[in-house]
This record gives C-alpha cells, sequence and structure tokens, in this order.
C-alpha cells in the first residue's frame, strides 16, 4: 500500500513537471500533407524509428498505403515487419506494463499527436535533444524537460550537445549558449537531418487527418454550390418580395 | 382527390394548421438581418438530430471503446469524418445563432409584455441546451471531455449539506468513469433532445399565440375602430380569422409567414451554411475553440491537462465562477447570471421595445451588456492569473450593473416618440 502511495505521488510530481511548457520558442515545421514524397519518406522514417515504442492503433497500413500511393505489395514487403495483415491498425507488441517500468510512464500512440501538440512543437522537440548524462538515458531536452524518451534519431542527428561560447557581456567573460551541435558522427547532414524530421511530422500531421484533403476537395465544391444557391435565393426572394413593397 | 383530402381535413385539419402558422400567419414586414436566427436555430438542431443519429450508429458508450470508437468514425465509416464535423460544428453553430437570437430579442424587447413566456421557453431552451452540450462534450472521452466534465460536476458539489452526495448522484460513481460516460450518453442521445423539442414546440406555439414583434417594437394588431390607423396600412394579405379575431381586429404592415419569409430566410440560409461548411470542410477545430487540442488524446484520470478551459460558449459564466473567491458565492453569481437574463420581462419596466425608441442611456447599456459578455467569455478561456481574475470580477460586476441600471431607469425613462407604422 505504502509503495502504491509512493508511487502515486512519484506519478503526480512527475505529471506536474509534465506540465511545464517548452522553455524555448517553436520552429516553424514546414508541413505539406500536398507532397506525397515526404509522407512516404516520413511513414519509412515511423516504421523504423517510432514504431518500437509509439503505436499507431487508430491508423491502418492500408490507408497509409493507399493515401501515400505506396503500392500494397512494396508496402508489405518494407514496411509491415511483423506478418501484419494489411487492414490491421499500425501497433505493436509492447506490454504498457513493462513500458511504464522500463520509461516511467505509459507511452503516448501517436495517431493524433500532430493534433494535440501541433506540428511545431514536435518538429522543434525532435531537434531538442541533447546529451546530459545525468538522465537515465543521457539525453535531456529543452522541449519537454526530463523526458522519459531516449533520443532514437541519434544514429541520424549524432550526438547531439549544447554549445557555449565564450563571449565578453558587460565587460565579463561569460559563456553564452549559441545552440545545439552534433559531433558529426551521425548518417546525415543538419539539412538533412532537419529534412527526415520534417518528413516525420508531415506524416503525423497527416495521420492526425488522413481525410484532410479529400475534406479539403469536397469542401471547395460544396462552397461554390452554395455561393450559387445563395444568388438564387437571393433573386428568388426579390421575385417574391415585389408583392410587398 | 379531393374527397381524401377533405375526409383527411375533417379529422385533422391539417390545411388548417398550414394556413395558421404558415400561410395565413401575419408577420411585420420590416424583419432585418437580426430575424434569420430563429429559422437558423431551427435549422441547426435538425442538422444536429439527424447527424447525432447516424454517429450513435457506430459510438461505442464505454470507458474503454468511446474514444476508439470516434477514430473508427472519423476514419473508418464513409463520410464519418463529416457527419462528426456537422455535429461537433454544429454545436458551436447552435450556440452562435442562440446567442445573436437572444441578442435580437433584447435589442427590440422582444421579452416585453406580452411575449414574457415566450422568453421564458427561451430560456428553458437554452438551459437544456447547454446540459446537451455538455453532455455531448464528454462522450469522445477525450482529455478534456474527463477533465471538463470533471470541473463543471464539481460546482455542484458546493452546494451545502447535500454537495458531495449530488455530485455522487450525477456521476453515479465516486469518480468520473464508464458508469457516468453512459448516463451522459443516455441524456444526450435521447432525454436531452426530447425535452429540447417540447420547448421548440411551445416556444413557437407561445411566439404564434402572441405573434412576433419587430424591430419597430410596436404593434401591428390594432382594433378595427382605432381611428390612428390610416387605411393605406391594412395589409393587402389575406390572415387568418385567428388574428383578425373573425375580424375586430386589423392587421398592418404585415405579410404572410409563407412565401414571403420562407424565402427570405433561404437566402439567410444560404450564407450560413456557407460559412457552416467553410468551417466544416477547412476548419474542423475552429481554432481550438470547437474542438480543443487536449480532446484528442483519450481520457487520462492521472494526468491533470495544463489549462482547463471549458468549450468557449460556456466561458461567459466559467469566468463569472472564477472571479468570485468563495465556491458557493461563485456557483451562486454564475447562476444569477443566467437567471437575470430570465426575468428580464420583470427587470426591465420601460413601455418602449425598440432600442430605436429608448433612451440613449439604454442604448449605452446594452452596448456594456454586450462587451461584459464577450469580454468574460474571453478571460473564461485564459487561465486565472491575478490580473485576469481582477478583470473576470469587473466584467462581472458590469455585467450584473447591465441589470441593476436597466431595473432603475426604466422605470420612468425618457423615450422617443414611437410611430404609428412600421418604419
Amino acid at each position: 500500500m505504502l509503495k502504491r502511495i509512493i508511487s502515486a505521488a512519484a506519478l503526480l510530481a512527475s505529471s506536474v513537471v509534465l506540465a511545464a511548457g517548452p522553455n524555448i520558442p517553436l520552429e516553424k515545421a514546414p508541413v505539406d500533407i500536398r507532397d506525397t514524397a515526404s509522407l512516404q519518406r516520413g511513414f519509412a522514417l515511423y516504421q523504423n524509428y517510432c514504431l518500437a515504442c509509439h503505436q499507431m492503433q487508430y491508423q491502418r497500413y492500408a490507408r497509409s498505403f493507399r493515401d501515400l500511393d505506396i503500392p500494397e505489395e512494396l508496402g508489405m514487403e518494407n514496411l509491415m515487419f511483423t506478418g501484419e495483415r494489411v487492414g490491421d491498425h499500425i501497433t505493436n507488441t509492447m506490454d504498457p506494463v513493462d513500458a511504464a517500468e522500463w520509461f516511467g510512464d505509459a507511452i503516448p500512440d501517436l495517431t493524433n499527436v500532430a493534433r494535440v501538440r501541433g506540428p511545431d512543437w514536435i518538429y522543434t522537440y525532435l531537434k531538442s535533444f541533447y546529451k546530459d548524462e545525468s538522465r537515465p538515458f543521457g539525453v535531456d531536452n529543452d522541449v519537454f524537460p526530463m523526458v522519459g524518451m531516449p533520443h532514437v534519431l541519434q544514429e541520424l542527428q549524432g550526438v547531439p550537445y549544447k554549445a557555449y561560447e565564450t563571449r565578453l557581456v558587460d565587460g565579463q567573460q561569460t559563456q553564452v549558449y549559441v545552440g545545439i551541435r552534433t559531433d558529426g558522427s551521425g548518417e546525415m547532414s543538419e539539412d538533412e537531418y532537419d529534412r527526415a524530421v520534417a518528413d516525420l511530422v508531415n506524416y503525423l500531421v497527416y495521420t492526425g487527418e488522413p481525410y484532410r484533403l479529400e475534406s479539403e476537395r469536397l469542401g471547395i465544391k460544396v462552397l461554390i454550390f452554395l455561393a450559387i444557391f445563395f444568388v438564387l435565393a437571393y433573386l428568388l426572394k426579390k421575385e417574391y418580395w415585389k408583392d410587398v413593397h | 382527390m379531393k374527397n381524401l383530402m377533405n375526409w383527411i381535413e375533417y379529422r385533422l385539419p391539417v390545411v388548417e394548421k398550414m394556413k395558421i402558422h404558415m400561410t395565413q400567419y401575419p408577420a411585420p414586414k420590416n424583419f432585418n438581418f437580426w430575424y434569420f436566427f430563429g429559422s437558423l436555430a431551427i435549422v441547426v438542431l435538425v442538422n444536429q438530430i439527424l447527424t447525432g443519429i447516424w454517429l450513435t450508429m457506430n459510438y461505442e458508450p464505454s470507458a474503454e471503446g468511446a474514444f476508439r470508437s470516434i477514430e473508427y468514425i472519423m476514419r473508418d465509416v464513409e463520410y464519418g469524418w463529416l457527419l462528426r464535423y456537422m455535429h461537433s460544428t454544429g454545436a458551436s453553430a447552435f450556440f452562435v445563432v442562440v446567442y445573436l437570437h437572444m441578442l435580437r430579442g433584447m435589442m427590440y424587447g422582444s421579452y416585453q409584455k406580452p411575449r414574457e413566456l415566450l422568453w421564458i421557453f427561451g430560456m428553458l431552451i437554452y438551459l437544456v441546451l447547454m446540459a446537451e452540450a455538455f453532455m455531448g462534450y464528454m462522450l469522445p472521452w477525450g482529455q478534456m471531455s474527463f477533465w471538463g466534465a470533471q470541473v463543471i460536476i464539481s460546482i455542484f458539489g458546493v452546494i451545502p449539506f447535500i454537495g458531495d452526495d449530488l455530485t455522487l448522484w450525477i456521476r453515479g460513481d465516486y469518480v468520473i468513469s464508464g458508469a457516468t460516460l453512459n448516463r451522459f450518453f443516455a441524456l444526450h442521445v435521447i432525454a436531452l433532445p426530447l425535452v429540447l423539442v417540447i420547448l421548440v414546440f411551445l416556444h413557437i406555439m407561445a411566439l404564434h399565440e402572441v405573434g412576433s414583434n419587430n424591430p419597430d417594437g410596436i404593434d401591428t394588431k390594432r382594433d378595427k375602430d382605432d381611428s390612428s390607423v390610416p387605411a393605406d396600412a391594412v395589409s393587402k394579405f389575406e390572415f387568418h380569422d385567428n388574428f383578425t379575431k373573425g375580424g375586430k381586429k386589423v392587421i398592418i404592415d404585415s405579410i404572410p409567414f409563407h412565401p414571403y419569409y420562407t424565402v427570405k430566410d433561404l437566402v439567410g440560409l444560404a450564407g450560413f451554411l456557407f460559412l457552416f461548411a467553410y468551417v466544416i470542410f477547412f476548419m474542423p477545430e475552429g481554432g481550438g475553440y470547437f474542438l480543443e487540442a487536449p480532446n484528442f488524446e483519450l481520457a487520462n484520470p492521472m494526468k491533470t491537462p495544463e489549462h482547463i478551459a471549458p468549450v468557449w460558449y460556456f466561458t461567459p459564466f466559467y469566468a463569472i465562477l472564477r472571479a468570485v473567491p468563495n465556491p458557493l458565492f461563485g456557483a451562486i453569481a454564475m447562476f444569477a447570471a443566467i437567471l437575470a437574463l430570465a426575468l428580464l420581462p420583470w427587470i426591465d419596466r420601460g413601455k418602449v421595445r425598440s432600442i430605436r425608441y429608448r433612451c440613449g442611456l439604454h442604448k449605452l447599456n446594452l452596448v456594456n451588456f454586450c462587451i461584459s459578455f464577450v469580454a468574460l467569455g474571453i478571460l473564461g478561456v485564459l487561465p486565472a492569473t491575478p490580473l485576469y481574475t481582477f478583470l473576470s470580477q469587473f466584467f462581472s460586476f458590469t455585467y450584473f450593473g447591465f441589470f441593476i441600471l436597466l431595473w432603475f431607469y426604466s422605470k420612468n425613462e425618457n423615450t422617443k416618440p414611437l410611430p404609428e407604422r412600421l418604419t
């Protein structure tokens, strides 16, 4: 019982920390859900780097394949790893109890994450990991301080660290934070990494509302119809009201 | 065919009722923009009922399945996203329309004698609508569904002696749970809509009994031997005997509701639908005000959202609630804010209805009311910092000030002369 109270208190305390917003301004994510190539790259990144922990339990493989113009056989060969069927939801097999033990909290589903956090938050978050040996996974994040997630994209980005420069401020030599740099051990250059993160964010924006483009296509037709209907209704009204005036 | 019509008419006078309520119902001819919102409210009500029926076909009212079933509707049901956005946007549209409809009533004194009961039915509709919207917002079982409900149900907990038992009774559990969700579902899909439809019916019946007010706020039904009625003012259209009292009354400057206002309302409907469709298809989240971002995350009783704000249409009253330091008095102030509106017919002791002919102070006072209401609405979505709390207190004061001032100056108000006819 005592153990339970302590863990509940710890959870409460951690949720207070989680509630603190990002302490750096968010960068604008270059989102374009019409860019199918970007969505495809984002999908591939998701399957390879995110899915092991983060489920996407409301999105089906078949839906992503169809919307992103990926032929089913190609998708099944390259983007499905554990023998699911194409109509299945994009899930993993991690036990939530294990997850809570390993990472300190339940691991959020990411289907709607772009609608919850906003694309700019995710974009900046994925670019804000930095080396911090005091944390369990050796990294912390300025957008989500005390984060329980390791920097899974490290092999792409390289080891990021907070860079300081010595500058003269008010006649004093001061260490000034100049941003996050990497040690160059990553597979990607800085620009390539930004592009990859943007692709991933783009894909998450798509999964939040897979019907977004369909909605806008239909919406234009409906608005044009209503505009014409408005004119007709107005003319009809004018015709009838000749009797009144 | 004619025999069949007569046969039915003898047993159920459908045609007669159509005449009374549509084709021979006298409506003042000077209805302006503000008179669109009554018929629009009916359109939105029908939209909510129809889309709601289709949503229930795939919705699963349980704590385990609700969130998933909404995502199922949005992603796997054909045009499910459209039905759901029509319903969620419809909820906000309903309040936009109803608030403008109420403001119309306040501007032209439509609550004054003899339309007090009509106004009371309207206020009851508004109350039921708030309950309906609140319970509907819980059904997606997202973070804001859960925590918003937590806040609102806890308001009832401040009532002395019975508060705790009352919240327990409302929730059906010691915490908000699947039991709460299930009963809210039942109330949302059948009990409250039924009450709503009955109240709307009574609202319209009460309206047709006393007749519509108009932007000039003068009576359009005059005694036949009233010498002040010019001959050319008498309407050339045929109205039902119900309204002319078998020829004892004359009706001036009026036109039959159908076809004149049905075609006019069609124009308003087209304009409204254009805006409505724009939101549905292009910005269904309404900038985070119609669908709040935390609600795309499954309800989690262990994790309080950073900032709990009710949906926009509740925020003026929420701001009043938070403005008062004592929770009990805060809740009383909140309900008083709604009650004051319901009592308008008796708080306003003026004899002149329309703002066009009332004193300058009344015009300023109504502007004060609108500013206070909107300001409270904005403050209700913001976090309760000391400055915002002070502003909420200030605007709560000016909100209630509207009613207090009105009571005093309306008794012997310096009004402008009323016109003989509609302008």
